[in-house]
């Protein structure tokens, strides 16, 4: 067993996470599983840093964890405010933009 | 790998499969948090048994402590809303989904499987001589410097995007003085006392029974909406003639 059994978990969650997005309807669960896709991404990249033997894609796990936070607030923000003005938090039912 | 890792990996990464798929199957929206809760903690796990101790805790920290609490609060904001529709806006949308993900899966599995098959890690245990943290922080704070003087800005635009966006503007002719509250509470047709609570002159003490008014009508002020309303007809509450049979 090597490390690349790693990377095919990382696949699998990220795919998982991709179905997800493709079959929920509820904005958070949405977000839920693009987090599971970022989280699969860290740990490819983790993985990574491991064959590779330096400390770069840990620093660059770091940086996406950084960069999740960043958009859970802003896109939690805009459910929030979907939602005061749609009572909704469905994806199917914001489409305002669509005529 | 040694054995204690394969172990870890044969009982946290099936789990972490589970628990990715009970996410996007459960229809509540809170239990899939929960779902979600349990991979990032098996995943925190892996940072830490892949030499990564700081990475790790950070993922335990950051993303369950932070991220999910976030997702939770805007559960809990959001409400009775958080139940899935089961229509189906497009037919056939999920089996394609799940076809095209299983495609998806296959075909980047097997291309990361026959690139990494029979190759051997490094081993972070040069990079890592001085610990795990000080070689983050040499790096970091060398190579990555920009990059994480760029991260500052991006977190303080978040947070005030944020902000901006979560705030509710009331124009000025829309908000109301003291005066014009109090015409409006004691306006004809509001009726500004306090309301009689549930089960009072009612034949029950159930907080689902309505209350009566002083003429003997039902009223419907006096329960919580979301309680189904419940009122015996004349013939449940009639006496059922049980005795001595």
């Amino acid at each position: 067993m090597q490390p690349g059994s790693y990377v095919v978990l990382a696949a699998i969650l990220f795919t998982i996470g991709a179905v997800g997005v493709l079959i929920r309807r509820n904005a958070i669960v949405l977000f839920m599983c693009i987090e599971l896709m970022l989280n699969a991404a860290n740990l490819a990249l983790v993985t990574f840093s491991r064959i590779n033997g330096n400390l770069d894609g840990q620093i660059m796990a770091f940086f996406v964890m950084v960069v999740a936070a960043a958009e859970v607030v802003i896109g939690l923000a805009i459910i929030m405010s979907i939602f005061r003005s749609r009572r909704s938090a469905s994806v199917d039912d914001a489409n305002l933009l669509k005529y | 790998m040694s054995v204690t890792e394969q172990v870890f990996f044969w009982v946290l990464g099936p789990l972490a499969v589970i628990a990715a798929l009970g996410m996007v199957v459960a229809r509540n929206a809170v239990h899939s948090a929960l779902w979600l809760v349990v991979v990032m903690l098996c995943l925190g796990v892996f940072y830490v048994i892949e030499s990564g101790p700081f990475i790790g805790l950070a993922q335990i920290i950051v993303y369950t402590g932070a991220i999910m609490m976030l997702f939770l609060f805007v559960l809990m904001l959001v409400g009775r809303d958080a139940t899935d529709s089961l229509i189906e806006v497009l037919r056939g949308q999920r089996v394609a989904a799940v076809l095209i993900g299983l495609g998806f899966a296959g075909l980047i599995g097997a291309a990361f499987f026959r690139a990494l098959d029979g190759r051997a890690a490094k081993g972070l245990d040069a990079a890592n001589v001085n610990g795990n943290v000080q070689g983050i922080a040499a790096a970091l704070f060398t190579r990555y410097v920009f990059a994480f003087e760029v991260t500052s800005a991006l977190l303080i635009a978040a947070a005030t995007g944020a902000m901006i966006l979560a705030h509710i503007e009331r124009r000025r002719d829309q908000k109301l003085s003291q005066p014009d509250r109090m015409r409006a509470r004691f306006a004809p047709g509001v009726y500004p006392g306090p309301k009689a609570g549930p089960g009072v002159y009612a034949t029950t003490t159930s907080v689902a029974a309505p209350g009566r008014l002083p003429d003997g009508r039902q009223t419907d002020r006096t329960y919580s909406p979301i309680l189904p309303k419940r009122e015996l007809t004349e013939a449940e509450a009639a006496p059922k003639h049980t005795e001595g049979r």
